[in-house]
């Protein structure tokens, strides 16, 4: 089952060990940003644009600059000569890509409900908030755009000086003629349109950053919520002017990113050029309802899909072109997440012809960029929704649609039409195992009876398999899609002189429990407890190298890492006994914590021992160096590609339009798994996002760029009371791209989910003759469906 | 249009006492700070999160005379009399309570962000009486927003309590 060596005879790896970050978290223990107490920080609040699309035309700040506790008010005409470079786009995903120059703080026009206009800084955020109120802003309105198909046919511009809404168009399409033919000589072709609604990621955990400077020292401590330490570190240098060496990036207790705090935001930068103009402190905290407007949104897309097909329903071909709604700016890879989708648009199907489309468009709204999962789970239900069609279409079940259509084993490693290389797979297995566990003859037997009833609540059953592209990524593919950065990962061990182990990663968790992790990834190597390992992360002062935790990656390239510096760490420590026990190194062999001679297993010398002699070096073999150090930078050959099978039964009721989800079992395949339990929870909060994203989340604009749920009140982030516990399972398929056999995690549960719930309610509507309901199903919206369609079902 | 806001930072102040965790003091606080600033700026107790600031989330939950509340909700004002429990005072001498344990083994936070609000208003819920079905444990927990883990891992540690209970009784 696993590729990974160990140097333990009581394996650590694969156990349900308990994260050792629990118990700061659950005491109250850990801090946040907003924990951290500087009493001398200025506080700093936004004034931001109620209007969509506007031109700034005064902005009064007399009043406010005179009141108690204020320190400073400014506005962006007054903040231009500060600024050093605009706010920072990492992916120009083509040569033409239009990507209008933008500020922190907006002094001319704004362009969304939210962007900011001004900023005080006060000695408390009580008195901060108050001068906002006393700031006037005289706004002359613009034209809105807030429809993604009305933005396409530039019916009034975003940014007028482009002359267009798109921001760039992207195609990935290998042979054009080969899906021409497929087209022309399919005998079923199914042709879809959906909407991927905005999302607010809704971290618990507002933003929050704060700067403090060294005023003797020129070096600036800037603490954020983010999920990129070391990516944001480098930004600010190019974005503030700071030289690099100057700036300290922490990443405290994050609490929750899912993608939106993987960015470089305007209050990051603004808050490091006030700290640095005024030599003080300054910190900033995000309300709940500020973060709706100022806080990436995900998704955002309009979707058209085709499949080719046979006549038995095997796949020829798959044609998608996509709008993708990019908001009124690109901020740090806007441009690129549709395209994180655009080569899984085929699923784990065998298709031989593929064309993929994305034109990227502004529109008067908060920029979008990646929320949790980050374009493959709009790929998965494109694809995933239509298979269901197509079976319709063929008139055979949608399992069997499926099981005919997988890549089979023997394809492995699988060149994919798009161009890539799948790593490994098995789904067919793994698509039984789901049926057999969620009982899918019975349910469907169950079905019927129901029908025949006249029951006016309808169960439907609903099959979700997906395949998924992370461990984000191998630095030469993502440099051929033109993105800005690398995506290795970087691990240091050191063996201290007591023969404690530190370890230090270039990731960094906000609630994936990489300590927990990394500490069994090298107890096992070790053959030494996981309590002897402390891990440290989330400083640029620490870890000065790191790409961070984003795209499933952490375990798959970051633990690979931890792996293979201890694998090095373990080879100078060899040397070092083979020169005290007088023998060659090959002639050793390592377990639990101790060297022995080959044959002679009394010959034995402690890795504790070789640990104090490396220190001591009084005694080492010539040439080396004291110290058991050990750096690996470690470059993925290729993406991992996880899977599974997840499956959703529901039963909607034809009078109120209301689903309940009864049931949920998935079945995923994420490769070697290192903590069980852990893997389990990111499935399961994942499942719980993708859910809300099928049933109850959307960002609501009106026709005048207004997002009208800013709050939990009527934006629904669905609580306990909404989901049943869910039912998982696995089949394990270890990766051959990482030493680890390890794939990731983070992504799949919402990656897999929203399709099973809307195919498990088209399921259950197709007694209405009902083809699609979009997202979120909302009693409202299914109601309506079953209302429009005539409301007969027999 | 604008205008500045009459506010005199010490004619609106006023002397309030009350009981944090078990021990009595009095604090001079602005009318107008909630409940939630007052404890995580003024005494220093910031394991009180906050998650919305409007009353939804429930990340900063405590507990007041008994009653689980909202502290984002409340002025510090409203507490002056009150005895307060905040998750600072759930483990003792270095010892976590059963619940906080228990949700420990079932792996029941993530980020943790939100788990303080969540435990607190569980410590209140659990007063009332056990917990012993999973419709129980999920209206019990219906009130606080977790992003993390999918409540899973939340409603076995409860289930857990309540059957390890019921297996001490029968030892018993």
């Amino acid at each position: 089952m696993t590729i990974l060596e160990t140097g333990s005879s009581e394996r650590v790896t694969g156990k349900r060990l308990l994260r050792r970050e629990d118990p700061e978290l659950l005491t109250g223990e850990a801090k946040f940003v907003d924990d951290i107490v500087r009493q001398d920080a200025l506080y700093m609040a936004l004034l931001r644009s109620p209007m969509a699309h506007a031109r700034i035309v005064a902005v009064d700040t007399a009043i406010a600059k005179h009141m108690p506790e204020v320190f400073a008010v400014m506005t962006g005409a007054e903040l231009k000569s500060d600024w050093f470079a605009p706010m920072p786009c990492a992916w120009p995903v083509t040569g033409e890509m239009k990507n209008p120059p933008h500020y922190p703080v907006a002094a001319d026009v704004v362009k969304y409900v939210g962007d900011i206009v001004a900023v005080v800084l006060a000695s408390n955020k009580v008195a901060a908030i108050d001068a906002l109120a006393a700031i006037d802003v005289k706004y002359e309105e613009l034209p809105v755009i807030v429809d993604l198909e009305d933005a396409l046919a530039n019916k009034e511009l975003v940014h007028p000086e482009l002359g267009t809404n798109t921001s760039y168009v992207w195609k990935l399409e290998p042979d054009k003629s080969k899906v021409d033919q497929a087209f022309a000589s399919a005998v079923h072709v199914v042709k879809s349109r959906y909407v991927q609604q905005r999302l607010l990621p809704s971290a618990m955990e507002p933003r929050g950053v704060l700067v403090v400077p060294q005023l003797y020292g020129s070096e600036y401590t800037i603490y954020s919520s983010t999920q990129i330490p070391h990516i944001l570190k480098i930004m600010l240098s190019l974005t503030v002017g700071i030289s690099e060496a100057k700036l300290r990036v922490i990443a405290p207790a994050v609490g929750g990113g899912f993608g939106s705090k993987l960015n470089v935001y305007s209050e990051e930068v603004l808050a490091l050029t006030l700290a640095r103009k005024f030599h003080r402190p300054v910190r900033w905290t995000e309300e709940r309802s500020e973060g709706a407007l100022a806080t990436i949104h995900g998704r955002g897309q309009i979707q058209e899909i085709e499949l080719a097909a046979e006549a038995d329903g095997r796949l020829k071909a798959v044609r998608v072109n996509l709008i993708a709604d990019m908001g009124g700016y690109l901020q740090l890879l806007t441009p690129g997440v549709p395209l994180l989708g655009g080569f899984l648009y085929h699923g784990l199907y065998d298709v031989p012809a593929y064309s993929f489309t994305c034109t990227g468009v502004f529109t008067n709204k908060t920029p979008t960029d990646a929320y949790r999962g980050a374009g493959r789970p709009e790929a998965t239900f494109a694809i995933e929704r239509s298979m269901d069609s197509l079976a319709r279409k063929v008139g055979i079940d949608p399992a069997e649609i499926r099981r005919i259509n997988f890549i089979p084993p023997e394809k492995f490693p699988y060149p994919s039409a798009p161009g890539l290389v799948f790593d490994s797979g098995n789904y067919l297995p793994n698509l039984e195992q789901g049926l057999e566990k969620v009982g899918y003859a019975q349910i469907r037997a169950q079905q019927q009876i129901k029908r025949s009833d006249g029951s006016k609540k309808h169960l439907g059953v609903g099959i979700s398999c997906y395949v998924e592209m992370c461990g984000l990524a191998p630095s030469k593919v993502l440099g051929s899609l033109s993105y800005s950065a690398g995506g290795w990962e970087s691990a240091t061990i050191r063996i201290l002189p007591t023969s404690k182990v530190q370890v230090v990663t270039g990731t960094a968790p906000h609630g994936q429990g990489h300590e927990t992790s990394w500490s069994m990834i090298v107890a096992d190597r070790l053959g030494i407890s996981p309590d002897d390992i402390e891990v440290l992360h989330s400083d640029t002062a620490i870890a000065p190298y790191g790409l961070d935790t984003y795209g499933s990656r952490s375990l798959a390239v970051g633990g690979s890492a931890v792996y293979l510096a201890t694998e090095k760490v373990l080879e100078k420590a060899k040397l070092i006994a083979a020169h005290h026990l007088e023998v060659a190194a090959e002639d050793l062999s390592y377990k639990d914590g101790s060297f022995a001679v080959k044959g002679s297993p009394d010959k034995v010398m402690l890795l504790s021992s070789v640990a104090f002699e490396a220190f001591t070096a009084h005694n080492l073999p010539e040439g080396l160096e004291p110290n058991l150090e050990a750096t690996v930078t470690w470059d993925p050959p290729n993406f991992t590609f996880p899977f599974g099978t997840h499956i959703a039964v529901v039963e909607v009721d034809e009078e109120t339009g209301e689903t309940e989800l009864l049931r949920y079992v998935s079945i995923d395949d994420v490769g070697n798994q290192i903590n069980p339990m852990i893997v389990e929870g990111q499935i399961e909060g994942g499942i719980a996002q993708g859910v809300a994203q099928a049933l109850f989340e959307e960002a609501i604009y009106d026709g005048s760029g207004n997002l009208l749920n800013t709050t939990f009140l009527e934006y629904l982030v669905p609580s306990a009371s909404e989901f049943p516990s869910f039912e998982l399972g696995n089949t394990v398929t270890p990766s051959p791209t990482n030493p680890l056999g390890a794939k990731g995690v983070g992504e799949a549960g919402c990656i897999a989910s929203p399709p099973a719930v809307i195919n498990a309610i088209v399921d259950a509507l197709s007694v209405f003759g009902i083809e699609h309901i979009d997202m979120p199903a909302s009693p409202e919206k299914v109601w309506s469906a079953i209302h429009l369609s005539g409301g007969n079902s027999r | 249009m604008s205008e500045a806001i009459d506010v005199d930072p010490i004619e609106s102040k006023i002397w309030i006492t009350l009981t944090i965790n078990g021990s009595k003091n009095s604090y001079f606080v602005e009318q107008r700070l909630t409940l939630a600033d007052f404890l995580r700026k003024e005494v220093g107790l910031v394991g009180t999160h906050l998650g919305c600031e409007h009353g939804s989330c429930g990340a900063c939950t405590i507990i007041m005379d008994d009653k689980a509340v909202r502290s984002c909700l409340l002025l510090a004002v409203q507490a002056d009399g009150a005895s307060l429990e905040t998750v600072e005072g759930l483990a003792r001498d270095g010892a976590m309570t059963p619940l906080q344990e228990a949700f420990r083994a079932h792996h029941a936070l993530q980020c943790g962000y939100c788990t303080s609000g969540i435990l607190l208003s569980l410590v209140a819920r659990l007063r009332e009486g056990p917990i012993e079905t999973e419709a129980e444990a999920r209206e019990s927990l219906s009130g606080n927003i977790c992003r993390c883990t999918g409540y899973t891992g939340m409603v076995s540690a409860l289930l857990s309590l309540s059957n390890s209970k019921s297996g001490d009784e029968e030892k018993q």
